[in-house]
């Protein structure tokens, strides 16, 4: 098995598809090492359960190639799907069964389920099996499909979305399962999440993705190392132009910006005269991605503001 | 441990370490105490356990913990000899943000120390050690 030597648990290489005509993946490449837990961010639409759901085997890949453990999702399809935990924020659950009837369901599935696992979690999370899945609440019931997610061990545990919409504590159940799966002997998560905040606390590596692309991947340790945000005072009321910077955001004279010091020194900012610089700190993933997924917006909008500054120069 | 973090705040090993440091250089962690295991500080706070392992990696190489070959994370036994210097290295930050803000106000060194001199007296004695 050569799962074991590559020590992947998803390995994406060139990955493209379309919906008619319309690209929706673009040469994605993704490669989740075992034992991690990875972010999946990105504005909506920008690609990412339609990559997730090439990894459970819905998609069959146009051009590249999907291995997840080891295998191809679309032939291997019942190998895999038996060691993948998957949960969806769409309620996909069928609502007429009861909990217990489900969890019946999903033992049957999974051999490797764990009853003993499986019983802890519905007292843990407040569930009975009699109770319907129709008449419980929208926490309750992502609950019940993360308890069909993680009851039989999976090995690779993919979470599209699994907390949007619920309430605190129905999160902070999801976010601790996750850490216990992974610190449960190097289980595999993949977690796609809005929540930024979430994804920030729990995930050690993390990839970017604008419309069907991967833009960036990068370890959560390195982005605040690579990164910081300054705070500047400018003559002008546009957006400073200054190497290196990008992702401005303020109004009147006062502007922050992103640093990438990869770019530049961040010591040594070549700053032009009309602007000083007040502070610099450490960048918020939330900040880090507005400047990198609305990367291009920004810069039409530095465009149109130089337009009438440049009236206003010639006096 | 309550250790609170912050979305909005330094790094999150960072807020860890100084919250595990600030208890041990207070005192409400004891010499020989027993820290929680990485994996259950992080199922508690729901961080990634590279996390909290590199935040006591940090707190090692600071000598305020050891680690104890398979039985876990414990305060150093050697914190107090330590503290001293510690403690003076950790007011420094807050002494420098201090003398930046004053001097931005117009006060001069001699004025910040009579200030507080005088915000001092708003507190109870010090008795404890030195």
């Amino acid at each position: 098995m050569n799962e074991h030597t590559d020590g992947l648990a998803v390995n994406v290489n060139g990955l493209s598809r379309s919906f008619r005509g319309k690209v929706a993946l673009d040469h994605v490449d993704l490669h989740i090492p075992r034992g991690s837990i990875f972010g999946l961010v990105g504005l909506n639409g920008a690609g990412k359960t339609t990559l997730i759901r090439h990894l459970i085997g819905s998609f069959r890949s146009q051009t590249g190639t999907v291995r997840v453990l080891g295998m191809d999702p679309v032939v291997d399809c019942v190998n895999v799907l038996k060691r993948v935990g998957y949960l969806t924020e769409e309620d996909s659950l069928p609502t007429w069964m009861r909990v217990g009837e489900l969890i019946d369901f999903a033992r049957g599935v999974y051999q490797d389920w764990d009853d003993v696992y499986a019983t802890k979690l519905l007292d843990l999370f407040g569930l009975s099996r009699t109770d319907r899945l129709r008449s419980l609440s929208k926490g309750l019931r992502a609950r019940a499909g993360l308890l069909v997610a993680i009851a039989h061990r999976p090995e690779l545990l993919i979470l599209d979305e699994p907390s949007s919409g619920l309430d605190p504590l129905a999160r902070h159940d999801i976010l601790e399962a996750i850490i216990r799966a992974v610190s449960d002997e190097g289980r595999t998560v993949l977690f796609s999440s809005h929540l930024l905040d979430e994804v920030d606390r729990v995930c050690d590596t993390l990839a970017l993705m604008r419309v069907g692309r991967i833009i960036e991947t990068i370890s959560v340790d390195a982005m605040h190392e690579q990164y910081h945000e300054i705070t500047c005072r400018s003559d002008s009321t546009a957006a400073p132009e200054v190497s290196g910077v990008f992702g401005w955001r303020g109004e009147g004279h006062e502007w922050t910006g992103v640093v990438d010091s990869a770019q530049t020194d961040s010591n040594k900012l070549e700053l032009p005269s009309s602007v000083t610089l007040i502070s610099q700190h450490s960048i918020t993933l939330e900040r880090w991605f507005a400047a990198k997924a609305g990367h291009e917006r920004d810069n039409q909008n530095i465009e149109r503001s130089n337009v009438p500054t440049e009236v206003a120069d010639v006096r | 441990m309550q250790i609170h973090i912050s979305n909005d705040g330094p790094p999150i090993y960072q807020q860890i370490v100084d919250q595990v440091r600030f208890r041990i250089v207070s005192g409400v962690l004891h010499c020989g105490d027993e820290l929680p295991t990485i994996r259950g500080l992080a199922e508690h706070l729901r961080v990634n356990p590279n996390t909290i392992a590199r935040a006591y990696r940090e707190l090692e190489h600071e000598g305020l913990v050891e680690k104890r070959r398979t039985t876990g994370t414990f305060v150093a036994e050697s914190v107090q000899q330590r503290t001293a210097a510690q403690r003076r290295q950790m007011m420094g930050p807050h002494l420098d943000k201090l003398l930046i803000l004053s001097r931005q106000l117009g006060f001069d060194t001699e004025e910040l120390i009579a200030l507080l001199r005088k915000h001092d007296q708003r507190f109870p004695p010090l008795d404890g050690p030195s």
